[in-house]
C-alpha cells in the first residue's frame, strides 16, 4: 500500500508544507515569490499567525500581575511558551529561558550582566573571525569598559575555523568564549561541542550565537554543555521582536540584572530594591507577550515537522544548488566548509552583489546582498559584499532552478 | 524586463564597465572619500578647482553598476563647469531619482538614471558620488598637491 508522503522528497511533503505559509502564495513583480532570504528572516506558518491572533482577540492582557481571567490565561500562554522553548532546547528547566528581543539583546545582556563582575584589564574574550557584528560589538564595548581585550580565532580559505589556533588562544586570561554556531554568511557549522570541551578543560565558559542554527538542526544545550545560548524567534518561523537567552541556572543566578523596571523586582523602597528570581530578573517591563506565544507555536510546528526531515531536505537543496550555480559564468562561492547549513554566499566576476539582487528581485527572487553585518569577514575574503541565497524546508528544487535561470540573466544583462 | 532595461540603460552599463576619469590625478585641490556602509561601496573624488572652475575631476573606487556609472557620468558632466552650478545640478539630479517630474533638460545624459526612481533602495547608489563631490567642495581647498 502506498502511504501518503512516499512520493515526496526525503519524507517531507513540500507541496503540503508550502500551504502552511500564506505569503508563499503571493506574487512579486508579477512573478511567483521565490523566497531565498531565510537567513535574514524566515516566513511564518499559519499556526504562528493564528497564535498571535488568538492572543490579541481572546486573551489580550498583561502577564504576571493581573488577578482577572484574561491575565491568568495570558500568563499561562506566555509561561507555556517558555516551557515549550525549554523543551525545544532540551534545557533542564524553564527558568533557564530568558525572553529578550532577539539574539543581539541576548548577547548584550551577557556582556553587561555577566561582564560586570568577571572582566578586568588584561582579561580576554575569544571570538571567531566569522562573527556577526552582534557578536563583536557588545564585547568591544565590554572591553572598553573593563580594559579586557578581544582575541579572534582565525578561519581558513574554506571558511572553517582553525581549531588549533582557537585552542592556542584559550589562555589563563581568557574569561569567556563567544562563538557563532552556524555562520550567517558562509553557512559553516562550527565544531561547537569540541570548542566547548576545549574551553571547559581550562575552566572557561562558552556562549554560542545560535541565530542561524536553530532553524536547521536539533539543538541540545545539555549535550553541548554550553553556558549561554542566544537565538531569535524570527529566524525559526516565529514572530519578530522576541528571542531567547538560555543560560545555565547557576550562572544566571549569579548575575546582576540587565535593565531595571517592573517585573524584575521583588520589593522596591526608595532605599533598596531586591530583585526577582531568574528568569524574571532579566525581563524588566511588559514583555512581547504575543510574540512569545507565537514563538512557542513555532517550536510546535518544527517539532511536528521533525528536524531529521528538515535537515535531509535542506541538505538536498544545498547540494543541488551548489552544483547548479557552478554553471553560472564567473561565479565564485564564498564559504566551502565541509559541514554547512543551507546558506550559500557567492560573487560573480565584475558584477556587484547589489546589481545581482536587483535583477533577481525583478524575477520575484528574494536574496540578500551586502556585507551581512559581517564586515571583518568580508575583509577576510577580500570582497566588499556578497550575494547570499539561504534555503528553508519550504524551498524546492524549482526555486533553485529559478535562481540559476535568474543568475544567467544577471550575467546576460550586466556581464 | 522593461523595468530592468529602464534601470540598466545602455549608457549606464557602458559607464559601469568602462568608467571615465577613474584615476588618481597628479595634482588636485580638494578631495573627499565617500562610503556606503550598506553595500560596502567606496569612492574618492578628486577636484582641481581654479578661479571657481572645475578644471579637473576624477575618482577612484568601485561599487555597483549604478554607483560606478553615476560617478563616472558625473565627472564627465562637471569637467569645465563653474563650481557655482554644481548645487543646482545635484538638486535636479536628486529630483530625477526621487520625484515624479519630467527630467530637467539641463541634466543631459544624466537623465538615463530616471529608472532609479522605481528602485528607492538604489537612490543611495546613484548619489554616493555626488555626496562625495559635495564633501570635497566643502573641504578647505589646499595648495595643489602631488601627494
Amino acid at each position: 500500500m502506498r502511504r501518503a508522503g512516499d512520493s515526496v522528497l526525503n519524507g517531507l511533503d513540500v507541496t503540503k508544507v508550502r500551504r502552511d505559509f500564506p505569503i508563499l502564495r503571493r506574487k512579486v513583480h508579477g512573478k511567483p515569490l521565490v523566497y531565498l532570504d531565510n537567513a535574514a528572516t524566515t516566513q511564518k506558518p499559519e499556526s504562528v499567525l493564528s497564535a498571535l491572533q488568538r492572543y490579541y482577540t481572546a486573551e489580550c492582557s498583561n502577564v504576571h500581575r493581573g488577578l482577572h481571567e484574561l491575565s491568568v490565561t495570558a500568563t499561562a500562554s506566555y509561561e507555556g511558551a517558555r516551557h515549550k522553548i525549554a523543551e525545544f532546547l532540551h534545557a533542564r528547566e524553564a527558568r533557564e529561558i530568558v525572553f529578550v528581543r532577539g539574539t543581539t539583546e541576548a548577547i548584550n545582556l551577557v556582556a553587561h550582566s555577566y561582564g560586570a563582575g568577571h572582566f578586568e584589564a588584561g582579561d580576554e574574550i575569544v571570538i571567531t573571525a566569522m562573527e556577526h557584528h552582534s557578536n563583536i560589538v557588545p564585547w568591544q564595548l565590554l572591553a572598553e569598559r573593563s580594559g579586557a581585550r578581544l582575541r579572534v580565532a582565525p578561519i581558513d580559505d574554506d571558511g572553517e575555523l582553525v581549531l588549533d589556533e582557537y585552542g592556542k588562544l584559550l589562555g589563563p586570561r581568557t574569561r569567556l568564549v563567544s562563538a557563532v554556531h552556524v555562520s550567517n554568511v558562509l553557512g559553516t557549522r562550527n565544531p561547537v561541542k569540541r570548542m566547548i570541551e576545549m574551553a571547559h578543560a581550562k575552566g572557561i565558559p562558552v556562549m554560542l550565537d545560535g541565530a542561524q542554527a536553530v532553524a536547521h538542526e536539533r539543538v541540545d544545550v545539555r549535550d553541548l554543555d554550553c553556558d549561554f545560548y542566544a537565538f531569535s524567534s524570527h529566524k525559526m518561523y516565529g514572530p519578530t521582536g522576541i528571542g531567547v537567552l538560555y543560560g545555565k541556572a547557576e550562572l544566571l543566578e549569579s548575575m546582576p540584572p540587565f535593565q531595571g523596571g517592573g517585573d524584575m523586582i521583588r520589593t522596591v523602597t526608595f532605599e533598596k530594591t531586591t530583585y526577582n528570581d531568574i528568569p524574571f530578573r532579566f525581563e524588566a517591563g511588559t514583555p512581547s507577550i504575543a510574540a512569545a506565544i507565537g514563538f512557542g507555536a513555532a517550536t510546535d510546528y518544527l517539532r511536528a515537522l521533525g528536524f531529521d526531515r528538515i535537515a535531509k531536505h535542506e541538505s538536498d537543496l544545498l547540494h543541488y544548488a551548489t552544483r547548479a550555480i557552478a554553471a553560472v559564468p564567473g561565479l565564485r562561492s564564498i564559504g566551502t566548509a565541509r559541514d554547512r547549513a543551507s546558506v550559500m554566499s557567492f560573487v560573480i566576476d565584475g558584477i556587484h552583489p547589489h546589481d545581482i539582487a536587483t535583477v533577481l528581485d525583478l524575477e520575484g527572487i528574494a536574496i540578500r546582498a551586502g556585507h551581512h553585518c559581517s564586515q571583518p569577514l568580508m575583509e577576510r575574503f577580500g570582497v566588499p559584499a556578497t550575494a547570499r541565497a539561504s534555503f528553508a524546508f519550504y524551498n524546492t528544487r524549482e526555486d533553485v532552478d529559478a535562481l540559476v535561470a535568474g543568475l544567467h540573466k544577471v550575467v546576460e544583462v550586466l556581464g | 524586463m522593461s523595468e530592468l532595461r529602464d534601470l540598466y540603460q545602455e549608457v549606464i552599463l557602458d559607464h559601469s564597465k568602462r568608467p571615465q576619469n577613474r584615476r588618481k590625478p597628479d595634482s588636485f585641490t580638494q578631495k573627499a572619500e565617500g562610503y556606503n556602509p550598506l553595500c560596502g561601496d567606496r569612492v574618492t573624488v578628486y577636484l582641481d578647482v581654479r578661479a571657481g572652475i572645475i578644471e579637473d575631476i576624477a575618482f577612484e573606487g568601485s561599487g555597483c553598476a549604478i554607483s560606478t556609472a553615476s560617478v563616472s557620468m558625473m565627472t564627465q558632466a562637471l569637467r569645465g563647469k563653474p563650481v557655482a552650478e554644481v548645487g543646482k545640478l545635484f538638486e535636479r539630479f536628486h529630483a530625477l531619482l526621487t520625484g515624479d517630474d519630467e527630467p530637467s533638460p539641463d541634466l543631459g545624459k544624466l537623465a538615463a538614471f530616471s529608472g532609479v526612481r522605481e528602485f528607492p533602495v538604489r537612490v543611495k547608489c546613484a548619489t554616493l558620488g555626488w555626496h562625495t563631490l559635495k564633501a570635497a567642495l566643502e573641504s578647505s581647498p589646499r595648495e595643489v598637491t602631488t601627494e
